[in-house]
């Protein structure tokens, strides 16, 4: 038998190599599409690349990306430790953005840093509450919180189009309907050396919070047992219902402040671009990074990159702005067909040691 | 339009309900042949999208609305094995694969749909019931899609054939109980597959109608969640195919209530009434399921009621 900690390192040595295979099989699919459109898939890899990780300001594009994408995974990541499936991420995202650009506005006049503070304060509540109700219509009337996330997002986003294009329109938005903008001085700024906004700080201190508070502390553990076994977690006592929505709440709010965010650092109010997809793309980091918050860090900034080289795909080979929704899609694919891999080394170095016994009829 | 008054609204609503509804019956008509057998297939949505592309690619090429419909249903039964196959792998969960084909379906359909966007493709015909009705809104209202009645025939034709046919039976055992069905020599994995596979050609038709009758064209935003919303619709018409009929025409007047108070004038809250089916969508899920027991007549074997 194998030791406890030669284990341990099997298994994060599957944690790391299994998601790595997945993605390098996808690459080479995705290379093979391509060859078959007659695009040469070096070229495309090259200009995925150099899109995405070769100069400064490609990593500086692709960190502006993965700003929103570390803060949507986690509203994958932290339902998914308590066993709930989430995927309405976008929903919880354009809600907080259109709360903070409210408030944003409405108290403009304030001192900036006050201004910034009620603005995520308002976007991670905004969003907290919206995946909250998934996880509590869950829990309290077993509706599936994958189907009714998505449902909540689709009304988010109308209630966010109504709202935009009427009562909370700015006059002075002609083409593109917006809210009114909370003013240049309130913008989030830079972070200092670099030309990527304080987005991305945010996102890596929250990850490392929440891996802290999910790994490290009583409550992730009730947590984790929670999500392992609901019936065992309810025999020991633990508050099971308020746990899991509490860690859908945590989830929904980092959406909303990715909301909040992007809103403060990219588009000064908030109106359609709001919408970019960042939610769906954060189903896929979760999923790559097993659903550990602080994987997820790596992987959005590799994600990030990714869609930060469409544009160069776009002009370069005259590719469709889809062409990264193809590659993201067969890596998801791909990820999840993994999963049946795992465990299998442990079973084959158990066969090895004792020849298997006749399983009992 | 002065001449039917508010009476427009009434039988935009049933003209919509007629029109809108067609994709969400064969969605869940497909979805229902798949759950049925235990498994849930959450990419319809995915399916419905390259179906819809497929459809109305095919007939701007082949100037043939109908062959697009059938290239939409062989390529929505493609993608249907895809997830049946990926699904057949131990330890794979069948509503994050769905999740992944909904990316990969829509990614896909937009990166070959974008040559399509522009030109106009032959669309399907339809029946006109209202001929023999002066008023044009009638008329316009009582527009019937063949697809529309073949949809209404499938689904009278599956719910006797999950009663009467061997495998309907077949079907029906694997998804409650897939010991008693390894037990009688069948093998599970190959009857789900095959299910998940008829389901996504029946999605990929509802997708090709999408784009080949109503609303007509081929565009990114075509679908918004009919494929996902065909799933609730499932839960809510508890797994009968006769039902899921009643429950798609529901849907679909749910969905044109917003068209149709806008063609009498009520615009103001134009997106709020776009969101109805939605919200109906999530009432229906809150009215029918209960945390404390598993919906009546739901296959046993299937992860989203357990």
């Amino acid at each position: 038998m194998a030791t406890g900690t030669s284990d341990r390192l099997g298994a994060a040595f599957e944690a790391i190599a299994i998601p790595l295979g997945a993605l390098a099989a996808s690459m080479v699919l995705f290379g093979l599409f391509m060859a078959v459109l007659g695009h040469n898939p070096l070229e495309v890899y090259g200009l995925i690349w150099k899109g995405g990780f070769s100069s400064t300001f490609s990593w500086q594009n692709t960190l502006t990306r993965a700003a929103p994408l570390i803060l949507t995974a986690l509203c994958v990541a932290l339902p998914a430790q308590a066993g709930l499936m989430i995927i309405g991420g976008e929903g919880a995202l354009v809600v907080g953005g259109l709360a903070a650009a409210v408030i944003g506005h409405l108290i403009g006049g304030a001192p900036p840093m006050a201004v910034l503070i009620a603005m995520a304060v308002a976007g991670f509540f905004a969003g907290g509450a919206w995946i909250a109700l998934a996880a509590a219509l869950r829990q309290y009337r077993g509706v599936n919180e994958t189907i009714s996330s998505l449902l909540l997002t689709y009304i988010a986003i109308a209630l966010f189009n109504h709202l935009v294009e009427g009562p909370l329109r700015d006059p002075a938005s002609l083409n593109k309907p917006s809210t009114d903008n909370i003013g240049a001085v309130n913008m989030l700024g830079t972070i200092p050396g670099m030309d990527v906004h304080w987005g991305l700080v945010y996102g890596i201190v929250f990850c490392i919070a929440m891996y802290v508070l999910v790994r490290h502390t009583t409550w992730g553990f009730g947590l984790r047992i929670a999500g392992g076994n609901a019936r065992a977690a309810k025999l020991a006592g633990l508050p099971v219902n308020r746990l899991v929505v509490t860690a859908c709440f945590l989830g929904g709010a980092a959406c909303g402040l990715a909301g909040m965010v992007e809103v403060a650092a990219v588009h000064g109010s908030a109106n359609a671009s709001l919408m970019a997809g960042y939610g769906y793309t954060g189903i896929l980091v979760a999923f790559i990074a097993r659903q550990n918050p602080i994987a997820i860090i790596p992987v959005a900034i590799l994600l990030g990159g990714i869609s930060a080289s469409g544009g160069m795909l776009q002009r370069r080979l005259d590719l469709p702005d889809a062409t990264v929704f193809v590659l993201q899609g067969l890596a998801f694919l791909m990820i999840l067909a993994s999963e049946t891999l795992y465990g299998r080394r442990f079973t084959l170095a158990m066969r090895r040691v004792a020849p298997p016994q006749k399983a009992p009829a | 339009m002065t001449e039917v008054g508010l009476w427009g609204v009434p039988l935009g609503v049933l003209g919509g309900a007629i029109r809108v509804s067609t994709p969400f019956l064969f969605v869940s008509l497909g979805e229902c042949i798949t759950e049925k057998s235990g498994r849930i297939n959450l990419g319809l949505e995915g399916i419905l999208v390259m179906g819809a592309m497929t459809g109305y690619a095919t007939s701007y090429l082949t100037g043939s609305p109908w062959l697009g419909v059938l290239a939409a249903g062989f390529v929505g039964m493609l993608m249907g094995l895809l997830h049946g196959l990926i699904c057949n792998l131990p330890k794979v969960n069948d509503i994050a694969v769905g999740i992944g084909l909904m990316l990969f379906g829509t990614g896909l359909a937009f990166f070959l749909g974008k040559p399509y966007v522009q030109p106009k493709a032959p669309t399907l015909p339809s029946i006109p019931f209202g001929a023999m009705f002066d008023s044009p809104v009638v008329q316009s209202a009582l527009q019937v899609n063949p697809l529309f009645l073949a949809g209404i025939a499938l689904a009278f034709a599956l719910g006797w054939a999950f009663k009467n046919t061997r495998w309907g039976l077949v079907v029906r055992m694997v998804g409650d109980s897939s010991d008693a069905a390894r037990a009688m020599g069948y093998n599970v994995n190959v009857v789900r597959t095959l299910a998940t596979a008829a389901g996504g050609f029946f999605s990929g038709v509802g997708g090709s109608f999408l784009s080949l009758y109503y609303p007509g064209s081929w565009s990114e935003g075509l679908s918004s969640g009919q494929g996902l919303m065909a799933v609730a619709l499932v839960i809510f018409a508890k797994w009968n195919p006769v039902h899921c009929f009643y429950a798609a025409l529901l849907f679909g007047g749910a969905g044109s209530l917003g068209p149709a108070l806008q063609s009498v004038g009520v615009s103001s809250g134009y997106y709020l009434f776009n969101a109805a089916p939605y919200v109906l969508t999530l009432a229906i899920m809150i009215a029918t399921c209960s945390p404390r027991r598993t919906l009546a007549g739901a296959p046993g074997e299937l992860s989203i009621v357990k």
